[in-house]
């Protein structure tokens, strides 16, 4: 019964992984580039959701709205400033650009909230699940989080088969020149997908503070860390693996927390990836790409 | 003897001339200031973090600049040398009298730790290509923090005891023994070994042994496997050979600058912010912004953005704010295509009037 209870925790931790993932890899799979501050966004949202619920005292599902046009727009404006004038450039300066902005939203942070800890009240009111008289016990947390999180799945494959936004987006990620060339406009669409996984940035951090509520400046970048491994994991520009990739990470590091070592679970988790990419260099859903001479 | 002239010797030897002589000219600077009590004590205390920063740069330029592989995990490689020399001092602290002796066993024991951690690593992740090889050995970097944390190790008469994660199984009694490493609190009571002038030393060694590999025949190899793999395949260049070696010199370099770093302090312990993601991190940015494969930029950069937040300390809070702007601003102005453009421009512009100018005259 510990068994089950442990594995239906992994399944929430790893949906908001799941939805932390998606953003990585929807950027990753268009602009070929890590957004290393996207874990910084998910923190922006929290804060933005903390303070209209303590100090302007909204209606939690209003301030979680306003937290996701919020992050959206952050996500837009990060595009625009400091990733659009190095398209062209290497991947490398990319990445550290993307550092760069990491820093600067953890010490705008810093100085707009203050480096203290601040609690974090959970904005679901879902009442849990008791199940197999009292033994097992489901929070409305994890519910809800698990159902977000499919439901996030569901409509982003949807948008992606059947509107002509995604079916650009898939054209933008094969090739963008070839794109460009066939009258897709591609900076419109690079900023949608980055508007789309800020946008879930958002909605992951409230889930995430809501099952973890503790709420710092740092609090987006371990998460994030661990989204991009799973985003990885699963198999980078894939969106069911990030969706895998996530919820597999989710129950490892439970499991890992239980049954082996609290100090070691981070350690189990990346030792896990290690051993994957080892015998699937690409993720479990990545396409191997030919190289061409 | 040859005469030593600086325009008609071969250009990589005048650029390595002109690297090590900037090193130690800094040096020379420095010493002279300190002499005469021109340094505030901040400054003084950065000068030995900012040869450890200059070291590990200088190593992961090996690896990102030349063999063109991304590590996101050299911190990792630091904190092996970092523990290991720390523990070989505190253990031979008694047996072995000479400073300096003491610090040259530390240092090697840390060299051959981290570059055997190099070498076991590299194995593996080289099968790995970009993204998904950082992201590799950044789990490795975690790993080996992680694993460092709840390693316990104490000596007394009995012997050296060992455990993992769980002191208590070692049957050790504090009273009539000490810790080598306690876990998550680390190595405390490290002899102060370590100075700017060992620390400057250890640059220029470093210097010279990989300007040495990288104008080499393996050097050359190393190159042509960045720039093209197949083609360095198809001439018969042993790839898999020529990357280890890479990687392992690499974290052979951390681990130095990792040595460097413990001995430094009275404590290390393994905590994210310094030998988490996040120093790894911080290393690659001092060689990305210093210049890929350009050794003396690495030094360069790793000493100016050292210095950067504390001569902005005057700011208070705002600095690192500065920090992440100046840094975002540098790498727009380095590399976007619209940047790279404009420079050429203004420099075309300036060469046209220079010569008109010499028409003129």
């Amino acid at each position: 019964m510990n068994f089950l209870i442990y594995l239906i925790n992994g399944i929430g931790l790893g949906s908001v992984y799941a939805i932390i993932a998606l953003g990585y890899t929807m950027v990753y799979g268009i602009a070929k580039m890590l957004n290393f501050a996207h874990g910084d966004v998910i923190m922006i949202g929290c804060y933005t959701v903390f303070l209209t619920m303590t100090r302007y005292g909204m209606d939690p599902y209003i301030s979680v709205a306003l937290s996701v046009v919020v992050c959206t727009l952050l996500g837009i404006m990060i595009e625009k400033i400091a990733y659009k004038p190095l398209r062209r450039a290497t991947s490398l300066a990319v990445l550290i650009t993307a550092i760069g902005v990491s820093y600067f939203l953890q010490n705008a942070a810093l100085l707009l909230f203050g480096a203290n800890t601040k609690s974090f009240s959970n904005v679901v009111n879902v009442p849990g699940i008791t199940l197999a008289d009292g033994a097992l016990k489901i929070s409305g947390t994890t519910i809800v989080t698990v159902a977000v999180c499919i439901v996030i799945m569901l409509v982003l494959t949807w948008f992606i088969k059947n509107t002509k936004a995604g079916q650009a987006m898939l054209a933008v990620s094969e090739d963008k020149d070839a794109a460009q060339l066939m009258g897709v406009n591609v900076n419109g669409t690079i900023s949608l997908t980055f508007a789309i996984g800020s946008g879930l940035a958002a909605i992951a951090g409230v889930l995430f503070c809501s099952a973890y509520p503790t709420l710092t400046p740092y609090t987006g970048s371990m998460p994030g860390i661990k989204a991009f491994t799973a985003a990885v994991f699963g198999g980078i520009g894939s969106i069911p693996g990030a969706f895998i990739g996530g919820i597999l990470l989710g129950i490892i590091e439970i499991l890992g927390r239980a049954y082996i070592s609290s100090q070691l679970s981070d350690a189990i988790v990346f030792a896990v990836l290690i051993v994957v990419l080892l015998v699937k260099p690409t993720g479990i859903l990545g396409k191997k790409i030919h190289e061409k001479v | 003897m040859r005469k030593l002239n600086l325009k008609t010797m071969k250009k990589t030897t005048r650029e390595e001339l002109i690297t090590f002589a900037m090193v130690i000219l800094v040096y020379i600077v420095m010493q002279i200031l300190l002499k005469t009590g021109h340094v505030s004590s901040l400054l003084e205390g950065l000068l030995v973090p900012m040869c450890v920063y200059s070291l590990v740069a200088i190593g992961l330029n090996l690896c990102v600049g030349y063999l063109g592989e991304l590590s996101l995990g050299h911190a990792g490689f630091m904190c092996v040398g970092a523990f290991t020399g720390a523990f070989v001092s505190k253990l031979l602290r008694d047996s072995v009298q000479s400073d300096l002796l003491l610090f040259l066993l530390a240092l090697a024991a840390g060299i051959i730790m981290a570059s055997v951690f190099g070498f076991l690593i590299a194995v593996p992740v080289l099968r790995l290509k970009g993204d998904y090889l950082a992201i590799v050995t950044l789990a490795f970097g975690e790993i080996i923090k992680n694993i460092v944390n709840v390693l316990y190790v104490a000596k007394d008469d009995g012997g050296i005891h060992f455990a993992f994660s769980d002191p208590k199984k070692m049957n050790f009694d504090d009273s009539n023994g000490i810790w080598l490493i306690n876990g998550a609190k680390g190595i405390n009571r490290i002899p102060n070994l370590s100075g700017f002038t060992i620390g400057i030393v250890m640059i220029l060694v470093a210097l010279f042994l990989v300007y040495n590999l990288v104008n080499s025949r393996s050097g050359r190899a190393i190159m042509a496997i960045r720039d093209n793999n197949i083609a360095a395949e198809s001439v018969g260049i042993n790839i898999t050979k020529y990357k280890l070696m890479a990687f392992t010199v690499s974290a052979a370099i951390a681990g130095a600058g990792g040595v460097l770093y413990a001995h430094n302090l009275s404590t290390v312990t393994a905590t994210p912010t310094n030998f988490g993601y996040n120093m790894s991190i911080m290393i690659l940015v001092f060689v990305v912004l210093g210049g890929m494969g350009s050794l003396r930029g690495s030094v360069i950069s790793a000493v100016l953005l050292t210095l950067l937040p504390e001569v902005l300390r005057g700011l208070k809070d705002y600095r690192m704010l500065i920090y992440s702007i100046v840094l975002i601003a540098m790498m727009l102005f380095n590399w976007a295509p619209k940047s790279i453009e404009w420079r050429k421009r203004i420099a075309g512009k300036l060469q046209k009037t220079k010569e008109i100018k010499k028409e003129e005259a």
